[in-house]
């Protein structure tokens, strides 16, 4: 029996158990709009790819990793010393961390300049800033694990910050340590969060996600006109083009984990003072810095509970986008949108370099 | 009705009050000019004003009266300017009555004068020799403050300086024959960079080491425990070693200052065991077994320094590249531990003592090196290898190009004009 044959008998095998049919049918007749923004497409596959590479790498660190105050920091460090390959898996794992999140706000942008969240992908939207939100949880909770003298500062700072919330605030951040103080409770529950909830939640929210990208297919910036527009199929033509970009992206990965190994630090010492210029992670530091500079009393509120108060507000309505940013006739609210998307891109990209700065 | 009777009442309380706060000398005093006026201007700093005692309390007087015929009548007890002989005494009135000094502060030493008529000090002004120290030229007068406070003669910083007034005072030694170099001596030493540099108050002043009121140099048997009292485990060693005796029965002073020095001590370092200035040269003759074994053990320690030093630069290359080897370098204080370890042992004069902190050292130093060096061997493995899968990675990419090219001739992709989803 050759080899084709042998496929064809295989594929057959499985066809006969799993009909399989209406996905072949599916990629078959999936296509991509081919104009001036189609680059934008491959960014929410790459955030997808970008998140396959975190679970593949979180799940071999996982084989070491203990979650413990006394373990957690010497447990990364044989993970970076004796483990065979186990420093290429922790640093692509947090560069791939980092580069996710970049690479999700790209895409959420590049959906708010291609006007992608109009009717009927409102949907879309909130699944993706839903999302969005989860792998900043996810950063934050994942920050903490190797129990490090900077994550354990930078925790301290970030569970304060929620602290400020009004009303909810102290609650929250009494959930998020596990008392009243960051410790071993916190290791523990920030564990539990980053490799049990926020990946089950996650994944049904891509499922979701993808499934509505599916059912309403690639949307057309509005300026593109509504006949003419050239399409690729989506297999293999476009997959195919993807794959480039993905092995691009793992190229990258495999660079920065070689020449910039992912630093662990010194050991938390929750006895010692916090080191000078403590800061979050740089996806927090635009926030961060905002906070800093809100004065600590604004007429007769605190400013620190006002700017947690303003944030709140702009992620809500920002979340809301959909539902605000689009109007029947007319393009007045797109050119709205789109300012506001200016207006966040900067105030984000100026605010995150002051912050690292200063 | 009733506030006015009171106060008629009170009335002559407050009198009796100023009259018991009122403080003639200082009128008066304060209205003079030039030396006169000089102890009423410092006396607002002096701590006995800020307790409560006044000028009489120890030139006597009646400081209630406006008289100066009757303020300073010795009928009143008024002794003017005590004698420089009698300062001491009068001090002692209060400063040796634990009763009396219990009053300001309850672990107030007395010991002070019986101390000081032990000191050369008080010896020599007891023979009637007005030129030596009293109370008042090392706290001052008028202007007395606390040991404690940082503006004080006698504050640790400070104290060096207040002793060389007149101990750096080749007129005022003169007589005695005794050297004045010991201040410039100590300002090069390690102990003034201590104090000085580091500001470290701990760090050992002319009072550590001579006594303060009970100053007089430590005789050569004591010098050891002297040095002792914060070196404890050298002078331990020291007093177990063979040169202990031949030290002790040294000419001019004995102990650790034969290689130390006295009051210029200096960093120590393997210089003094080996080369031109080395101190073992003075008693054992180059070639001599004794010279052998100075050379040897500065060998060693050499070597353990420089192989601690090259572990810790191979190591901290590897950190600077991104390596992990915090364990490793934790590892190296180990090593430093034993260097230290060896240079005490060093004090017992026995290289057999001093080889096992060196191998252990030297262990660690091996230990560290080998790490660093596997660490950046490490380094160079990764870059290759992420050479290679970056050119496998841009063959793939190349050949996924190629597929597209193939599957997408010339014309490009199809025209579709049919309803695109939006």
């Amino acid at each position: 029996m050759t080899a084709t044959e042998a496929r064809a008998k295989a594929a057959s095998w499985l066809e006969e158990r799993l009909d399989l049919s209406a996905v072949r049918e599916a990629i078959g007749h999936k296509t991509v709009p081919v104009h001036s923004a189609t680059r934008w497409y491959y960014f929410g596959g790459m955030t997808l790819f970008l998140f396959a590479i975190q679970i593949i790498t979180g799940i071999l660190l996982m084989l070491y990793y203990r979650p413990t105050v006394s373990e957690a920091f010497e447990s990364v460090q044989f993970i970076m010393t004796r483990v065979q390959f186990g420093w290429l898996i922790r640093s692509i794992h947090s560069w791939s961390a980092n580069l996710l999140i970049f690479i999700a706000f790209v895409h959420m942008f590049s959906v708010v300049f291609t006007h992608a969240y109009r009717k009927p992908r409102e949907l879309t939207w909130l699944t993706g800033i839903a999302l969005l939100g989860l792998m900043l949880f996810f950063g934050f909770s994942g920050y903490l694990l190797p129990w490090n003298k900077i994550s354990y500062f930078a925790t301290k700072v970030g569970t304060d910050v929620a602290a400020n919330a009004p009303l909810v605030g102290p609650a929250i951040a009494r959930f998020l340590r596990g008392g009243d103080d960051v410790g071993g409770a916190t290791l523990t529950r920030f564990f539990a969060f980053h490799v049990m909830i926020l990946p089950l939640t996650a994944l049904l929210l891509v499922g979701l996600h993808i499934l509505l990208v599916q059912q309403h297919g690639m949307s057309t910036p509005p300026w593109i006109g509504p006949s003419g527009v050239r399409q690729m199929r989506f297999f293999p033509n476009f997959f195919l083009r993807e794959l480039m970009v993905w092995y691009c992206a793992l190229a990258a990965l495999g660079a920065l984990a070689a020449i910039f190994p992912w630093e662990l630090g010194d050991k938390a010492d929750p006895f010692a003072s916090a080191p000078a210029g403590i800061r979050p992670e740089w996806y927090f530091l635009a926030q961060f810095y905002t906070l800093k500079l809100i004065p600590s009393h604004v007429w007769i509120f605190e400013g620190e509970i006002l700017g947690i108060l303003g944030f709140g507000l702009l992620a809500l309505g920002w979340a809301l986008l959909p539902f605000w940013g689009t109007d029947q006739v007319g393009a007045a609210r797109t050119r709205l949108v789109a300012g506001a998307g200016v207006v966040m891109v900067s105030y984000l990209a100026a605010f995150t370099v002051l912050g690292y700065v200063k | 009705m009733r506030a006015p009777f009171i106060a008629l009442l009170l009335a002559p309380l407050g009198l009796l009050a100023q009259q018991a706060a009122k403080n003639s000398c200082l009128n008066c005093h304060s209205a003079l000019d030039g030396e006169a006026q000089r102890p009423a201007l410092l006396i607002k700093n002096d701590v006995h004003t800020t307790n409560g005692l006044g000028c009489a309390d120890c030139h006597g007087g009646d400081p209630a009266s406006d008289d100066p015929g009757v303020a300073m009548n010795p009928a009143k007890g008024f002794i003017g300017k005590p004698a420089r002989t009698a300062i001491p005494k009068l001090c002692a009135r209060c400063h040796s009555d634990p009763n009396f000094m219990r009053k300001f502060r309850p672990q107030q030493r007395v010991d002070q004068f019986e101390l000081y008529q032990t000191s050369v000090h008080g010896k020599r002004l007891a023979e009637g020799d007005e030129n030596v120290a009293t109370c008042i030229d090392c706290h001052s007068v008028h202007e007395i403050r606390a040991v404690k406070d940082p503006a004080a003669p006698v504050y640790p910083l400070h104290l060096p300086e207040t002793c060389a007034r007149c101990h750096a005072d080749s007129k005022k030694m003169a007589k005695y024959g005794i050297p004045t170099n010991q201040f410039a001596e100590y300002q090069t030493s390690v102990h003034w960079n201590a104090l000085k540099v580091r500001g470290d108050l701990s760090a050992p002043t002319c009072a550590s080491c001579h006594g303060n009121h009970g100053a007089k140099p430590p005789q050569v048997e004591s010098v050891a425990a002297v040095c002792g009292s914060c070196h404890v485990l050298f002078a331990q060693l020291y007093q177990k070693s063979v040169h202990e005796p031949i030290f002790s029965a040294a000419s001019g002073g004995g102990g650790c200052i034969v290689c130390h020095s006295n009051h210029g001590i200096h960093q120590p370092s393997t210089a003094m065991l080996e080369g031109p200035k080395a101190v073992c040269s003075q008693c054992h003759d180059a070639g001599t077994p004794g010279a052998k074994t100075a050379v040897e053990m500065a060998g060693w320690l050499d070597g353990l320094d420089s192989a601690l030093k090259h572990s810790e630069s191979v190591l901290a290359e590897a950190d600077k590249a991104g390596m992990e080897v915090s364990e490793a370098q934790a590892k190296l204080s180990d090593g430093r531990d034993d260097l230290v370890k060896a240079r005490l042992a060093l004090h017992a004069f026995q290289p057999v003592d001093m080889k096992k902190p060196i191998d252990a050292g030297m262990a660690v130093a091996s230990e560290t090196l080998h790490a660093g060096q596997a660490a950046l061997h490490e380094k160079d493995v990764r870059r290759m290898g992420l050479a290679i899968s970056v050119v496998f990675i841009g063959i793939t990419i190349f050949a996924i190009w190629a597929l597209i090219r193939r599957l997408e001739p010339k014309g490009g992709l199809p025209r579709d004009a049919s309803t695109t989803p939006r």
